[in-house]
């Protein structure tokens, strides 16, 4: 199994989690999260006072998969979530060791 | 009685009342998420603590017969000697007790002006001892000065019609020398300090502005032509000064900025306040642009000079106060204006300036020195919300929570009562 990790931007998270449904993913997790990449922060200002915000709000999108769906899975993602500009975030793939089900204790791909 | 011109008046004071929770929403808005209800409640603490101050004593200061142009006498000490009958104004005037009312507000607003200075970083107790002095030996003395018969600069024919002296230069002044001697946020000029929720701050600057209707067309204390000119003057200069700001700020900074309009808003009401009866409509957007450009230049002082005022009460407060007690001697226009006029505008803005500077100061290092004015570092760094409030402004998580009594750590009730139903089936083991 593969736990696919993809942070993103926002607004693109409805296009991703449509992409994943159609390709057949069962279950996922969102999370709030922030950080930068290249593009880094962008400045705001109060009554003159300029602030440098570093932290930009992403999201972030965790799916476990079966091994041979993996890179597939990469493309549909990274494809739902590109707007082609900078900050459109980052897409990567982790081994996972085991999964199991909470209600039924089934293990493995069974549990996806 | 005039019954049009009582209801204008007891209408008009509960409109100032909205005024103290719209300011408290306005700066609340302005501080960092933690110390927010902190910000809250040193405005809503002032309703509290003047309204009983001003009955008390507060009123019989002010406004008792006056003793040498300075201070009003004792006679009305738990407003004795005013019965429900009593007329202020003649056969055709209104009850005084309306009249206490709608000033009671004026003194309750005042010192709460004064917080936003002192935002994420005073004892809560040591800022209702202080807004407790200051009420007494500052306020209550200029107000006698300027709006009460044989106060010397009512004598002087200084014009403050709604408060421009003794509210807004009053209050700007009093908060500059309170950060004088409480001293910066830790962080600050170093560390963003973004306010914590714009609309709220929007929020707030609306109930003010609602509630400056009151306050400026109201000190007509009746329902007659001067009122309508103030209302109508008090909703120009407001638009003028939202305009201004906006301005500046889109030359000096590059965005129309959803707190310069507010903040424009405030130093447009706080600049008519004191000129608002004696200028026409253009007077009222003159003094409104210079308000809402100055003001919007002088916030940026702060930073230049070294003093954390932290919401700009001296930049908009005292800066608008000025401005409008100074251009009602330009701009008036029912004949009071003129040289000697500005001259006499000039001496009643700068002597309550220096007065106030002077006792506020004082009154600032003595509560400094008896009770502590500044919470400790580790509260100020924590927030302020959870040190002397108790709570949390907003709550984001719902998980992580348990009563005090079952709960391992933390809580202030901790280890002091138990509720009743946890009595018995605790098993409290002490690390």
């Amino acid at each position: 199994m593969k736990l696919i990790t993809a942070v993103i931007k926002p607004h693109r998270l409805d296009e991703v989690k449509d992409a994943l449904q159609a390709f057949g993913v069962q279950g996922l997790t969102v999370t709030e999260a922030s950080g930068y990449g290249r593009q880094r922060g962008h400045t705001e200002v109060y009554r003159g006072a300029e602030y440098t915000v570093d932290l930009v709000p992403k999201v972030r999108v965790e799916v476990l998969v079966e091994d041979e769906d993996a890179e597939q899975l990469l493309d549909v993602v990274v494809k739902a979530a590109r707007t082609g500009k900078i900050g459109d975030g980052k897409v990567w793939s982790v081994p996972v060791e085991t999964a199991v089900r909470v209600r039924t204790g089934e293990r493995g791909p069974d549990a996806l | 009685m005039n019954g049009a011109d009582t209801a204008f008046v007891l209408i008009s004071a509960a409109l100032v009342m909205l005024m103290t929770p719209g300011l408290a929403l306005f700066y609340g808005g302005m501080v960092r998420v933690k110390s927010a209800l902190n910000m809250l409640m040193m405005s809503f603490i002032s309703l509290g603590i003047v309204s009983v101050l001003w009955v008390l004593y507060g009123y019989s200061l002010a406004f008792g017969t006056d003793t040498g142009g300075l201070i009003g006498s004792l006679e009305h000490i738990g407003l004795s000697g005013i019965g429900t009958e009593a007329l202020t104004g003649g056969d055709e005037g209104i009850p005084v007790l309306a009249f206490v009312l709608f000033q009671l507000m004026f003194a309750a607003l005042t010192p709460a002006l004064m917080s936003g200075a002192l935002a994420d970083r005073v004892k809560f107790s040591a800022w209702a001892l202080f807004i407790t002095l200051w009420a007494t030996v500052v306020y209550f003395p200029v107000a006698h000065w300027v709006w009460a018969e044989g106060g010397w600069l009512f004598e002087l024919e200084v014009i403050d019609f709604a408060g421009g002296t003794a509210v807004h230069i009053n209050a700007g002044v009093g908060a500059l020398a309170a950060v004088l001697v409480v001293g910066r946020r830790i962080g600050f000029k170093r560390e963003p300090m973004r306010p914590h929720s714009l609309p709220l701050v929007v929020l707030g600057a609306a109930l003010l502005w609602f509630g400056w209707f009151g306050f400026n067309a109201g000190s007509a204390l009746g329902a007659n032509g001067t009122a309508a000119t103030m209302a109508l003057n008090t909703q120009v200069a407001t638009a003028a000064a939202i305009l201004g700001w906006l301005l500046y700020e889109r030359i000096r900074h590059g965005a129309f900025t959803t707190l310069g309009a507010a903040s424009g808003a405030i130093a447009g009401l706080v600049a008519i306040t004191p000129a608002g009866a004696h200028v026409n409509a253009v007077g009222a957007i003159v003094i409104g642009l210079v308000a809402g450009l100055v003001c919007s230049w002088a916030v940026s002082l702060k930073y230049r000079l070294g003093y954390d005022d932290s919401l700009d009460v001296v930049g908009v407060h005292l800066v608008g106060g000025v401005i409008g007690t100074l251009l009602v001697g330009v701009l008036a226009t029912d004949g009071v204006g003129g040289l000697t006029q500005l001259g006499k505008q000039a001496a009643g803005a700068f002597s309550v300036m220096a007065f106030s500077f002077a006792v506020s100061w004082v009154l600032a290092k003595l509560v400094d020195a008896v009770v502590g004015f500044r919470a400790s570092e580790d509260d100020e760094t924590a927030g302020l919300d959870q040190a002397y409030h108790a709570e949390t402004a907003y709550d984001f998580s719902a998980v992580g929570g348990s009563p005090a009594s079952r709960g391992a750590a933390g809580g202030r009730n901790d280890s002091a009562t138990a509720s009743p139903s946890a009595k018995g089936t605790d098993k409290k083991v002490d690390a």
